[in-house]
């Protein structure tokens, strides 16, 4: 069977082109708008920044070649020939990188603890009044929005150098980012079994402890699992301002030009990265695996 | 009729086992779990160096502080002070650009359905996890040996270190986008290049669009803080006036961010839901 292709007549076909093209021409102009207005953008931003074109290509060498002296060792080779003198510090590199791990993992946990008990006051559904629902909230962005190292900062004038200032940092940073997103995960919740509880005169708390807290924990283990992931890294850095961690050791040897330890420091810290990466990832499979077969 | 005390409750447990009698091991495992968990955050505080005498005298510092913050001013360094804000938004704006830029071509070679091959995308793949391993602040401080200190140093580190998670994230969504459209470019006898730019482009390009934007919301927050290494903006002023415990302009400053980060969460949020319509985004 054939199937004939109509074509219509020259006059309707004009109309159509003609608000084809309308269309199409209107889309363009928006594009190239949206366009031209991004553009100014990034020239002002240019500006602002102090862009230099000139300075990034003569120092673009400097960029390569900085690379090039971090993996070369004082006797002028390379840094993998002679591996027991690259990684000459790696006690004191390990147990750094157990300083930054543990701090990650008390600043996660206390992080995490807060944000349990603070969610269901902010998720919409089990929040027991509008006004401690707007004040959470609020307290809850606040803690998310100033950066970690900014506590950090203020913290190590407060409470000394060393890591408890960087442990409190994460744990208030966290407090946000996970309040937030626990409180997200206890809004998609079913409210059926709340109600049930709620019909047999339960207090507020039952009603969170048998009816919520069993559907949301997988989802609470997942998000503070991967921010566990986030403050590793986060607490690599923690040294820079004198909170503690590895973080001290790398700034020293990047601003004493140590060149062979900045790579030797980097590369721990990357494969640190990489473990807690894979490990997390691979209990998150773990816990989801078991939430779907029940 | 009978009453609910009737109910016959030792049927009900024959009935469901497992509701009534969970193993032992089933029962210990999440307080074991919580003991243990709660066990290793012990020694850390005592390995820490946390002692309740040390909390509550920086609890106590802490709250001097706080109060000395109010009322927020910033002396007559508010000139300065929005000069510094712009460059934070400039590094942040340029950053993000550049990272796209340079992270959709590599993104493409990172994705399983462009690049088939295992062996080809595996070291693809390693280079931009090992950028993404390294924190923002730590490019900051090589960028700065390299060209010097300044809110340049502060481009190219958040470039850099975007660019490894924007290869990621981008390789994800063309992972995501239907083979089937770059399959009729196929059949009508277009090439690789053709494929991808009237195949996958127009599936992918509003994804990574909204993803842009969004890095550049959370950029905004990267750049506030490069500047405590000295990489340019606003971090620099926070860091300076916390080390000469001027108060009243750190809270200034503080505020100064949270507005910031605010205006752009939301110009952003707006533009996210022009680009990619509404029920995209929700």
């Amino acid at each position: 069977m054939t199937v004939a292709v109509s074509i219509l007549p020259e006059q309707q076909l004009d109309a159509l082109n003609a608000a084809y093209n309308q269309a199409v021409a209107r889309r363009r102009l928006r594009l190239l708008l949206g366009a031209v207005i991004f553009a100014g953008a990034l020239v002002l931003a240019a500006i602002g920044a102090e862009v230099n074109l000139r300075t990034l290509f003569t120092y673009f060498g400097n960029f390569i070649s900085y690379f090039d002296r971090i993996l070369t060792l004082d006797s002028g080779q390379r840094v993998w020939t002679d591996v027991g003198e690259w990684l000459w510090g790696w006690r004191k590199w390990l147990k750094m990188l157990g300083e930054t791990l543990l701090i990650s993992y008390v600043g996660t946990l206390i992080g995490a603890t807060f944000a349990f008990a603070l969610n269901f006051l902010a998720a919409e559904n089990t929040s027991p009044s509008p006004w401690l629902r707007f004040v959470v909230r609020r307290l809850l962005e606040f803690a998310r929005t100033v950066p970690g190292i900014v506590f950090a900062l203020i913290f190590v004038i407060a409470f000394g150098l060393g890591p408890m200032a960087g442990v409190l940092a994460i744990a208030i940073h966290s407090t946000g980012a996970l309040g937030k997103l626990f409180s997200e995960i206890v809004e998609n919740a079913d409210m059926k079994p709340v109600e049930g509880i709620r019909s047999t005169g339960a207090s507020w708390l039952s009603c969170m402890r048998f009816a919520v807290v069993p559907q949301v924990t997988a989802g609470y283990a997942s998000y503070a699992l991967l921010r566990f992931e986030i403050n590793v890294r986060e607490a690599s850095v923690m040294g820079f301002v004198g909170a503690g961690g590895i973080g001290q050791e790398l700034v020293v040897a990047i601003r004493k030009f140590y060149y062979s330890d900045v790579s030797a420091i980097l590369l721990t810290i990357i494969l640190t990265v990489f473990i807690i990466d894979i490990t997390t990832g691979w209990l998150r499979g773990r816990l989801f695996g078991k939430e779907a077969r029940t | 009729m009978t009453g609910p005390q009737e109910i016959d409750t030792a049927r009900i447990r024959a009935r469901y086992p497992d509701v009534f009698d969970r193993p032992a091991s089933a029962r210990l495992a999440m307080p074991a779990m919580i003991v243990a968990a709660f066990a290793i955050l012990v020694y850390g505080l005592v390995d820490l160096d946390f002692s309740p005498s040390r909390l509550f005298a920086g609890l106590s510092q802490l709250g001097w502080i706080s109060l000395m913050m109010i009322p927020p001013d910033p002396g007559s360094s508010l000139p300065i002070y929005l000069k510094a804000l712009g460059e934070t938004l400039s590094i942040a704006l340029l950053g993000t650009t550049l990272a796209a830029v340079f992270a959709l071509p590599v993104s493409l070679l990172a994705a399983r359905n462009v690049v088939p091959s295992k062996i080809l995308r595996f070291p693809v793949r390693r280079f931009l996890d090992s950028i993404r391993g390294v924190d923002t602040l730590i490019w900051a401080l090589v960028w700065i040996n390299v060209v010097g200190l300044g809110p340049f140093a502060g481009v190219l580190a958040i470039a850099v270190s975007d660019f490894g998670a924007f290869g990621k994230l981008f390789s994800e969504a063309i992972e995501g986008a239907d083979q089937k459209q770059v399959e009729g470019i196929r059949a009508s006898g277009g090439s690789a290049l053709h494929e991808i730019r009237f195949g996958l482009l127009p599936q992918v390009l509003p994804v990574i669009a909204g993803q842009v934007l969004y890095f550049i919301e959370s950029n905004t927050r990267s750049a506030t803080i490069i500047g405590i290494v000295g990489a340019g903006g606003i971090g620099l002023q926070l860091a300076e006036q916390i080390r000469v415990l001027e108060w009243q302009k750190v809270s200034f400053l503080i505020l100064m961010i949270l507005v910031a980060v605010a205006a752009i969460d939301f110009i952003s949020g707006k533009l996210r839901f022009a680009i990619i319509g509404r029920r995209a985004v929700a």
